[in-house]
């Protein structure tokens, strides 16, 4: 066994991620026609494998999510991204599923991206890294899987871009997913989200610091570009609604405004940290691939543009989950999944959450979401045939 | 609130479900539209085994029964039943549900079209109370069975099990059972005439097939 296997035996991980390495030979190929090689994967894995290797469950994170899914962030020092979702005898309970979260291919925390080094150069790739897809990604992160031994998922769940590479997953791999949950999500992205993420790379490549994406070679960084890019895309995961309630007009530390363009309201010094912090953790090339692969996904497209094809013959349980007051993706992009699956009698689920949140209801406490999720793991780990609880021996022992 | 399905005031145990229950296969796949806070779906699921889907146009019923476990998705009977496939499923099964749809015939051309057997319950218009009620009062009957006024039920389509009938004949439906019930689901005038049904029946269970 590769040495991953000691992964898998791992009860509370490390904050340092583990990293599976491919080597030269085993290039991974592109949607684009390039090759990868080598690559690494960075990943985090919690609770235990069983000995029939059945209770695995992948989650995939969002744009700028991580695999750092439970732990504390190494970078931040913040609690995991989906900790009110993943642990102990939560929703994703880490005492009955062996729960892995892998960066994505083209990230930047750990994972081969941008900020990588070129084998070639010696240099990080820069633009000279190929252009990924979600469908790469997914790639990727099942060749992670295979490498940890695992033959087939339990399920694959996450909210967002994660959202999407969860559908891929359904799609490319019908045989490895007993069951699948695509949260605020979309099987194509829309006009209105491709022009968001436009004007976010358009203000990552207006930075002189970008240098033309050779900005680590040249010993600068584009900061002030991603942390723009980072506000622009911060609103629209936040519904008017939100916004207003957290700010209204509120000023910031101030009785009047001081006819300047300083942050004067507390919205604009929120949208300010929220992108000076950003850039703290964030490659911004990195930003401008990954928001380039979610532009490019569309998976009818991918299978004569009929939705439905992409789905046919699954035999996978799915749970599809939206939120009323999310504009980004909102609940008719879920529907027209349902409606896919429907048109094929797939067995489907599907939950619209009332929630003010917006977009990133899905990261917050939203209990009707918890509920939905275990409900749908509880019942698929029973037709699964697990143990309701896990007193398991780790694989491989 | 589900506003499309409405029970009797009285919450009799559920007979009708499990007579409902009774007529469906162990194993099968079956579509519940109309499926409510899923509890038909979990008898037939503890019961009978089944592949169980559920439609339900109450979305806090729908998180509720997604909660338990069940397949259930958000929609409507009248608009959402022509994405799925032809014969997808063993039964669908339309409980209490289609007095309350826009378009009755459309539903249970759908429901014969998706499902091989489609189990459809109703409450019974013709019901001597109803008829009493109206020809004494001279109003929209008021009963324990069908508690809400005419301008507030969900209820848009009633009809008497004799108008069922004839629905099934226009559609090509071929009755294989009917049974009347009473407002506790439990199985009356047995053996009795179609029209002696159809004046003590207060609910009534039909199993149908396309001619």
């Amino acid at each position: 066994m590769p040495p991953a296997t000691s992964a898998i035996t791992t009860v509370t991980p490390p904050a340092t991620a583990l990293v599976a390495h491919f080597a030269e030979d085993e290039p991974l190929r592109l949607d684009s026609g390039a090759l990868l090689a080598p690559f690494s994967i960075a990943y985090q894995t919690y609770g235990r494998l069983n000995a029939e290797r059945s209770n695995a469950v992948l989650v995939c994170h969002a744009l700028t999510g991580d695999q750092h899914v439970a732990n504390v962030h190494p970078i931040t020092a913040k609690p995991g991204w989906w900790e009110t979702v993943v642990g102990p005898g939560k929703p994703v309970d880490t005492d009955r599923y062996f729960v892995i979260c892998s960066n994505i291919i083209g990230g930047c925390m750990g994972s081969t991206g941008p900020s990588s080094a070129n084998p070639r150069t010696g240099g990080a790739y820069g633009l000279d890294f190929p252009v990924i897809t979600i469908r790469d990604m997914v790639r990727a992160q099942a060749r992670l899987i295979e490498r940890l031994g695992i033959p087939d998922l339990f399920c694959v769940i996450g909210g967002s871009m994660g959202g999407m590479q969860v559908l891929e997953w359904a799609a490319s791999y019908k045989e490895k997913v007993f069951s699948a949950v695509p949260i605020a999500t979309a099987a194509r992205h829309s006009s209105q989200n491709i022009a968001f993420h436009e004007v976010g790379r358009q203000a990552v490549m207006a930075d002189p610091d970008w240098r033309g994406g050779r900005y680590i070679a040249e010993g600068t960084a584009p900061r002030k570009g991603l942390a723009v890019a980072r506000m622009a895309a911060h609103i629209t995961y936040l519904s008017s609604k939100a916004l207003h309630e957290k700010f209204g007009r509120k000023l910031q530390d101030r009785e009047a405004v001081t006819f300047g363009f300083d942050a004067d309201f507390q919205v604009e010094s929120y949208l300010r940290y929220q992108g000076s912090a950003f850039v703290d953790r964030f490659d911004a090339n990195s930003y401008l691939y990954i928001t380039r692969a979610m532009d490019y996904f569309d998976l009818a497209a991918d299978h004569g543009g009929v939705l439905a094809n992409a789905f046919q013959g699954t035999r996978t349980r799915f749970c599809v989950v939206s939120f009323t007051s999310d504009w980004l993706y909102p609940t008719r992009e879920s529907r027209e999944i349902v409606r896919a699956l429907n048109a094929i009698a797939a067995n489907v689920s599907f939950v619209e959450i009332e929630s003010d949140k917006g977009h990133d209801a899905f990261l917050l406490h939203e209990p009707e979401l918890f509920g939905a999720i275990s409900g749908f793991l509880g019942a698929a780990a029973a037709r699964r045939g697990l143990p309701a609880s896990c007193d398991l021996e780790p694989a491989g022992a | 609130m589900d506003v499309r399905r409405k029970r009797p005031a009285r919450q009799p145990a559920r007979v009708d479900h499990l007579l409902i229950a009774e007529m469906v296969k162990p194993g099968a796949r079956v579509l519940d539209i109309g499926c409510g806070d899923g509890e038909l779906l979990s008898l037939l699921e503890a019961e009978r085994d089944v592949d169980g889907r559920g439609i339900e146009l109450s979305q806090s019923n729908v998180n509720l029964c997604v909660a338990k476990g069940l397949s259930v998705i958000q929609g409507d009977a009248d608009r959402d039943l022509v994405n799925f496939p032809e014969g997808s499923f063993d039964y669908a099964i339309l409980s209490q549900t289609l007095q309350a749809t826009r378009r009755p015939r459309h539903v249970l051309e759908q429901l014969l079209r998706i499902g091989r057997t489609a189990i459809v319950s109703f409450p019974n218009f013709g019901h001597w109370r109803i008829r009493l009620h109206l020809l004494l009062w001279g109003r929209m009957p008021v009963t324990p069975n069908l508690p809400e006024t005419w301008y507030n039920t969900p209820n848009i389509h009633y009809c008497t099990i004799k108008d069922f009938l004839d629905l099934c004949g226009e559609v090509g439906a071929t009755v294989e059972r009917s049974v009347a019930l009473n407002a506790y689901g439990t199985q009356i005038g047995k053996g009795l005439p179609l029209s002696w049904q159809n004046i003590i029946g207060e609910q009534a269970v039909f199993l149908l097939t396309k001619r």
